[in-house]
């Protein structure tokens, strides 16, 4: 029954969907006026129906009910429960009813909560909302069902791939989703201005919160993703390249850069067409993010069951949306209005430059991603692009990035001197250059680009702080307190991987039990190796014992993991951090003479990299904050950060 | 001008998507009849790709015994895929040599601990002069070669296990 009312409810909420887009449409033509109150509770029953559905398919996999073919496929009942939840998204139907979910829930948010912008362009946004929903609607009921039955029921399901039995399934998927598909907002937001020709502040203003919000889920996903890859692959790398993993951050780049050009447009009423361009290009990268990882065109290690018919569907829909999009965009924009102009060196030119930088990476990202299809298509050779091509093309695009975003806040509105500029970088120019010194001092034989990133890691971190310098830190406003976190972040974050590319040990050896190895400061006892169970997998366990200098030992315990269904073998790091790195211990298969492959490597400040992550999306929170409340008391001091 | 400025990200859309389009509605045969079928491999040393692990001329490739010549890099993703694929054909038997394509000795390392290692030997190398002279210009990629050094399959891109078959149907042919 809960299959059946499940699928009912789906196929209601697409129904609404359809509705929503018709009654807004009506209510933009002449004399239409009238239907205007209906599209917003139109929206919010959509929302509510979605979600209802979603409950509807993690109640099936609660109870491991293996009449559903999805979770016959991709479940079993000795899975833990949490498991069996987070298993409702770990594959393709699930995680497309969790996508259209938060698109629904999204347009039900803005038309419950957004109250500032005129009403025709909300109502033109709704429309585009729907939209976009409609098209996933039919995909899944036409191309994904995640309700379908199987007759006769299997007597168990088949589980779930073991990489995704893990704590971060239940957390990253989610997180990255409402990033992913939050951004869709500020997609609707610019087709809706564009139908209704209102691209100004009043627009930027309303459609800040908005993509702030998906920004700090983006922020997030990512962060937890990179450190579930970390600690889950066992391999070491925090980040692979890897075509999923692109797919991810091409989006959060582009939001990057919308979020701070929609700043410009709110406060200084410039840069009307190159927002709503990146507001449409932001939401297009999770789009064909969503289709490179679901056809299975690119070869990736996070593969779904690949479907060229569903990659198919989802490419015409890429090319209604965002080609409409872009269409319109053609259509309309040479219509709105030029904004304000301003002087080279002024804040907005530092945040035009770095908006044109964010958009190199992200094309370079794009290029090395989509590369190997285009050269297929025509060449006929399968190739990959790796880590060689995006490090060396996008790291130094990155750097000087960091660079000028570290500059970017002690340079005003308007129109600035060069020398008075100068003069405000020169205590985080001294800094780095004393970085600069020091490490060569030290650390002779680094490469390029982790010497420059730990010299920009100090400078960007004083430079970040300064503009809190003579300040009463009190009357400071909150969104001028999130800038300063996040710019802080991506510092902290750059140091992170700075310094774990330069300074990381690493010991590979074949250990006898009692033997000793050394990583870095570390030494490291091999005391046993123990078969263990768990409920769904048996695995050897390898009982360490790892000393620093004189300290107190202690004990580290990493396993390689058989997993009966199905039959899959992982290695489950055992990780230890300590405040100055992470020692990662990684225990592999015994040889011929009974010796034990351990793998170690000693991380030095590693942990910087998620951390600072943290701080980006907090700073983004605190902005938020502080935006949404500046809005409701418009009269507060009006001081622009 | 800046009218038609504003068509240009269309126009880049548009191209994607044929692209794309393209990739998905070509038939997904990935054996392609390489000039270099029925042609002698050419004559090249290289030196090992890790530590302890024989290094790969033309010579050993030439022994009498077919083989499987897996061409690979620790960097490449699609080369994580196929590896459980080279692991089978190992179980099963079937020797195979690589090269390492533009890789370090510690990559490499790391890559096998992994992923598995398959292989009897592996060269480096570090500009792709050999695999080019192979004719080959991607990663993964897997020849067979039989006893005389005589190419006789090339398989471009990663060998998923419904490829299985013709491998070794190919390697047996070799014999």
């Amino acid at each position: 029954m809960i299959a059946e009312a499940g699928l009912a409810t789906l196929w209601i909420a697409g129904a609404l969907s359809l509705l929503q887009l018709f009654l807004g449409a009506s209510a933009l033509r002449p004399g239409g006026e009238a239907l205007m109150r209906t599209v917003r509770p139109v929206a919010a029953a959509q929302a509510a129906l979605v979600a209802i559905a979603f409950l509807a398919l993690i109640q099936l996999f609660l109870r491991t009910d293996l009449s559903v073919a999805l979770v016959a496929a991709n479940s079993h009942s000795a899975k833990p429960w949490l498991f069996k939840f987070a298993g409702t998204w770990g594959n393709h139907e699930g995680s497309m009813l969790l996508w259209v979910t938060i698109l629904g829930l999204a347009g039900g948010a803005v038309a419950l909560l957004e109250r500032s912008i005129n009403e025709r362009t909300l109502i033109a946004t709704l429309a585009a909302q729907a939209a976009i929903g409609l098209g996933f609607y039919a995909f899944l009921l036409f191309a994904s069902n995640p309700f379908e039955r199987l007759s006769p029921a299997p007597a168990q399901g088949q589980g779930l791939n073991p990489l995704l039995q893990d704590l971060g399934l239940a957390f990253h998927p989610p997180t990255l989703y409402i990033g992913y598909v939050g951004i869709s907002v500020a997609f609707s937001f610019a087709v809706g201005a564009l139908i209704t020709r209102d691209v100004g502040p009043a627009f930027a203003r309303a459609m800040r919160p908005w993509v702030l919000g998906a920004w700090i889920f983006l922020t997030l996903g990512i962060t937890a993703g990179s450190y579930w890859a970390y600690y889950e692959l066992g391999w070491g790398g925090w980040w692979f390249w890897d075509p999923v993993e692109n797919a991810s951050l091409m989006p959060w780049l582009a939001a990057t850069a919308l979020l701070h050009s929609v700043t410009v447009l709110a406060t200084r009423d410039s840069l009307r067409a190159w927002t709503v361009m990146l507001a449409v290009v932001a939401f297009s990268m999770s789009m064909v993010g969503t289709f490179l990882v679901r056809s299975g065109i690119l070869t990736s290690v996070h593969a779904f069951a690949v479907d060229p018919q569903r990659g198919a569907f989802i490419l015409l829909l890429l090319a209604l949306y965002i080609g409409g999009a872009l269409a319109l965009f053609g259509l309309r924009v040479g219509t709105v209005k030029e904004g304000a102009t301003f002087e080279p060196v002024s804040r907005e030119g530092a945040l035009v430059a770095n908006n044109l930088l964010l958009s190199v990476i992200l094309g370079i990202v794009l290029v090395g991603t989509l590369y190997p299809l285009g050269a297929e298509a025509v060449t006929g050779e399968k190739l990959s692009v790796g880590p060689p091509y995006f490090n060396s093309a996008a790291g130094p695009v990155a750097l000087l990035l960091i660079a000028i975003m570290a500059a970017g806040p002690l340079i005003r509105w308007r129109r600035d001197q060069g020398r008075e500029v100068l003069q405000r970088i020169a205590l985080p120019v001294l800094l780095a250059a004393i970085v600069l010194f020091l490490v060569i001092l030290l650390v002779p034989g680094i490469r390029i680009l982790p010497l420059l990133g730990l010299v920009l890691a100090a400078g960007t971190a004083a430079a970040s702080v300064a503009p809190l310098w003579k300040r009463n830190l009190r009357r400071t406003p909150l969104f001028t307190w999130g800038m300063v976190i996040a710019h802080l972040g991506i510092a902290v974050s750059l140091a992170g991987m700075a310094s774990e590319a330069a300074f990381t040990k690493e010991t590979l050896i074949a250990a006898r039990i009692g033997q000793t190895a050394r990583v870095g400061p570390w030494e490291i006892r091999l005391d046993a190796v123990d078969p263990i169970a768990g409920p769904n997998w048996t695995a050897n366990e390898a009982t360490l014992t790892a000393r620093r200098g004189t300290s107190e030992p202690f004990v580290m315990t990493p396993q390689a993991r058989m997993f009966s269904s199905p039959p899959t073998e992982t290695s489950e790091a055992a990780i230890a951090t300590s405040a100055d790195g992470q020692l990662y211990t990684v225990v592999g298969k015994p040889d011929a003479e009974g010796r034990w492959q351990l793998r170690l490597w000693w991380k030095p400040f590693v942990t910087l990299i998620w951390f600072g992550g943290g701080l980006i999306a907090l700073g983004g929170l605190l902005s938020i904050i502080g935006r949404v409340r500046r809005e409701r008391k418009p009269k507060w001091d009006e001081v622009y950060a | 001008m800046r009218r038609l400025v504003l068509w240009v990200p269309l126009v880049v859309f548009l191209i994607f998507v044929a692209t794309v389009a393209i990739g998905l509605y070509k038939p997904s045969e990935r054996t392609i009849r390489s000039q270099m079928i029925g042609k002698q491999i050419p004559a090249f040393a290289l030196p090992e790709a890790v530590p302890g692990k024989p290094a790969l001329g033309s010579d050993a490739l030439t022994s009498g015994e077919p083989r499987l010549l897996n061409v690979f890099a620790s960097w490449c993703v699609p080369c994580i895929a196929e590896a459980p694929q080279l692991m089978e054909l190992a179980r099963r038997g079937v020797p195979i040599d690589a090269i390492a394509i533009r890789d370090r000795p510690e990559d490499v390392a790391k890559f096998l601990g992994r992923w598995g290692d398959p292989y009897q030997r592996i060269g480096s190398d570090r500009d792709s002069s050999v695999q080019l002279a192979m004719g080959s210009s991607g990663v993964p990629e897997t020849f067979v070669i039989d006893g005389k050094g005589v190419i006789r399959y090339q398989h471009i891109g990663d060998i998923r296990p419904e490829h299985l078959p013709a491998i070794l149907r190919a390697f047996e042919a070799a014999q």
